[in-house]
């Protein structure tokens, strides 16, 4: 219904495409709908995908186009769902597990880190598991300390798997395609905070990589380097610091694992400061991650101490006023640059 | 089901049922509307056209017995004694609130009244209840514990292994499954190949009924029942309690799974109404009876949603107390 133009089309006679504008939910959705059309091994499982339409309302729809066959409905049983997941994998099938939240697959780490990471090396190549695991993840809602998590860093310590962490449109609506393309696990991470965000899905855009970070907005003060929901925060500080006369460059690192080091090295290089921005705990984060590597590749380019805005150490608290300070927000993205450009922050 | 049948024991008995699931309905309809005002977030699960369960539970259990619950579980609270304004404080966030404003509607803790709260992963509440009966075993102590799940709960690994734990160590727990008929959007019949869940405890050894979960009288005599066998060493018992939920499983259910007609067929049939005609056509209670009972519930939320609007707010300076106990030198 909304597949983009490819290019290459009459263009003569036809005007370039409008962008076609839609909630980060709607290209979710158009991208599963869109696999499951293009291949018939991709199927989706999990918890209420089906009758209830998906606890985000991602997956609404799905069960009347495609049937229970393809989209099942499945109890509450996050490790069996997952391993099945993971065995379907490698009988030939292509699937695509939904775990509601982040939050529940704790009850299936077991069957994602020493089954699905390990197959391929501990069988000496023999096994690849091509599955993809799609999870809502993220703070800000007062769901408090069970519902809260941004546990994508952590899965990122894990070798043998693929994080990719869609923060726009254009990824929301594309990175699944790379995903399944891609013969290991990889988990696919979406901010619930984004689902209503709306946008433009780039004219003729027909598919994106899994494998590079992006910059979102150009700058030379400083480098804001985040991912998924902590974008649009970058962006609005961004604005703010531009106001002000600050140029920071928004780079997306988009995938965690692994990490595009060479874009993170360049953008730093030329802006000689950093600050990272993380919904993660700060300690042992994939900002810790990501500051290492500066420090290790880009040290002497460096005019300032790596900035890190990560989430409070706390189990997320319910009270709103409490859940806000403990997150990242614009202001304190603003104030660790206006630290890491110097002084009164004017340049 | 071949329990003897129960009723009521004389007016106050009867009084004292209709005025507990009075209370949780009343709460439960103000939060609905208080959600609206947005003066409650997050996620909120309401326990209308259970409260036959929780009420006639906790009359059934002892004040130092354990309780375990889910984040549907404001009920379960109310009946406990938790006081109504410090759980709706709770609700607003606040200070006074009974988890200091950090847990919210799905987190309620009060561990003067042995109630070990709210617990929003589905099925995580069993095995702590398993060791909260280890405790009170290895203790000697005369105690039980009580642990509400859901249906939904009965597919986790954790349900298993914990039915089996208590069975295999004769632990003093008492399994309290609220079968409402729906985890979420999906049916018992689509998530268990046998729906039988008493069936399912048998297969652990363990004493296991099902109880009409609409009947507020058959809950607190399966209850006391079970509880005096596992208080008197029988070891673990699961009691499925059949009930049905009101309203949509959270705010954020379109309820595109079940027909109005099922729901207003359930409504019918429901626990205060059952209780109410019952009550009425054995001659304990008149209809004055029932509209100051309903007055008094709705002035006690009135007075704790006064309690909750003027509760101070915890310093965010505070927000990283409690990550670790505090131990006094
Ligand atoms: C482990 C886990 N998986 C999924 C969820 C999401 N979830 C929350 S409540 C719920 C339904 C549970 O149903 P049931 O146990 O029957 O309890 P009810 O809501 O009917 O009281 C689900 C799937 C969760 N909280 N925890
Ligand atoms: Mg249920």
């Amino acid at each position: 219904m909304i597949d983009p133009v490819l290019p290459g089309a009459d263009s003569a006679r036809t005007p370039p495409p409008a962008p076609v504008r839609l909630s980060y939910r709607d290209a979710v959705r158009e991208a599963l709908r869109a696999a499951l059309r293009a291949d018939p091994r991709v199927f989706l499982m999990g918890e209420d995908v089906g009758r209830y339409g998906g606890s985000y309302a991602v997956s609404k729809g799905l069960l009347e186009e495609f049937g229970p066959e393809r989209i099942r409905d499945t109890p509450l049983s996050e490790s069996a769902f997952v391993g099945a997941g993971i065995g379907a994998a490698l009988g030939g099938l292509r699937p695509i597990v939904e775990i509601m939240t982040v939050n529940f697959s704790l009850l299936a780490l077991d069957q994602i880190m020493n089954n699905a990471a390990s197959y391929c090396h501990m069988s000496g190549g023999q096994l690849a598991v091509g599955l993809v695991i799609r999870l809502a993840t993220g703070a800000g809602r007062q769901l408090a300390a069970q519902h809260s998590h941004s546990l994508e860093g952590w899965y990122a310590h894990i070798p043998g798997l693929r994080i990719v962490v869609p923060a726009t449109i254009d990824d929301a609506r594309f990175m699944l395609a790379a995903a399944l393309a891609c013969p290991d696990p990889v988990l696919l991470f979406e901010h619930a905070a984004l689902y209503n965000a709306e946008g433009d899905l780039t004219p003729g855009l027909a598919a994106v990589d899994i494998d590079h970070a992006a910059v979102r907005r150009p700058g030379h003060d400083a480098t804001v380097i985040t991912y998924g929901g902590s974008l649009p925060k970058c962006l609005a500080a961004a604005a703010s610091l531009a106001a002000g006369g600050i140029e920071v460059e928004v780079l997306d690192l988009r995938t965690l694992r692994p990490l595009d080091d060479a874009a993170i090295v360049a953008s730093v290089r030329r802006t000689r400061r950093a600050v990272i921005v993380d919904e993660g705990w700060r300690s042992g984060s994939l900002a810790a991650e990501v500051t290492t590597r500066i420090v290790e590749q880009a040290f002497y380019d460096l005019e300032a101490p790596v900035e890190r805005v990560c989430t409070a150490e706390v189990p997320i608290p319910y009270a709103k006023h409490l859940e806000d300070a403990a997150l990242p927000s614009p202001e304190r993205i603003v104030d660790a640059v206006r630290r890491v450009v110097g002084g009164d922050g004017s340049g | 089901m071949n329990a003897p049948a129960a009723g009521p024991a004389g007016r106050e008995h009867g009084l004292a049922l209709l005025r507990g699931m009075l209370r949780i309905r009343a709460f439960e309809d103000r939060c609905y509307q208080l959600y609206g005002e947005r003066k409650i977030r997050g996620f909120l699960h309401l326990y209308n056209g259970e409260e036959a369960v929780a009420v006639g539970a906790m009359r059934a259990l002892d004040a130092g017995d354990a309780i375990v619950a889910t984040y549907r579980e404001h009920g379960h609270a109310l009946a406990r004694g938790v006081p109504m304004d410090r759980v709706m404080a709770e609700l607003y966030g606040k200070q006074s609130g009974c988890s200091r404003g950090r847990g919210g509607s799905m987190h309620l803790f009060d561990v003067a009244k042995r109630f070990y709260g709210g617990n929003a992963i589905v099925a995580a509440g069993l095995p702590v209840a398993v060791g909260l009966a280890l405790a009170q075993k290895l203790r000697r102590e005369p105690a039980i514990t009580a642990c509400f799940f859901g249906d939904g709960a009965v597919a986790e690994g954790e349900f298993h292994e914990s039915l089996n734990l208590a069975a295999l160590w004769r632990l003093p727990v008492l399994f309290l499954c609220e079968n409402n008929r729906y985890a979420m959007g999906t049916a018992l019949d689509r998530t268990e190949a046998e729906t039988d869940i008493a069936a399912k405890a048998r297969g652990y050894r363990i004493d296991a009924a099902a109880v009409d979960g609409m009947d507020v009288f058959a809950v607190e005599a399966a209850v006391g029942r079970a509880a005096a066998a596992i208080r008197g060493g029988a070891g673990p018992a699961l009691l499925e309690l059949r009930t049905y939920r009101f309203r949509a499983h959270s705010m954020f259910d379109p309820q595109l799974y079940r027909d109005k007609s099922e729901v207003e067929a359930w409504q019918r049939k429901g626990p205060l109404i059952t209780l109410t005609t019952r009550l009425k056509a054995e001659g304990l209670i008149t209809e004055d009876d029932f509209r100051r009972l309903e007055a008094e519930a709705s002035a006690e939320v009135d007075a704790a949603v006064a309690f909750a609007e003027s509760a101070p707010w915890e310093p965010v300076a505070d927000l990283a107390r409690f990550v670790y106990a505090e131990r006094s030198a």
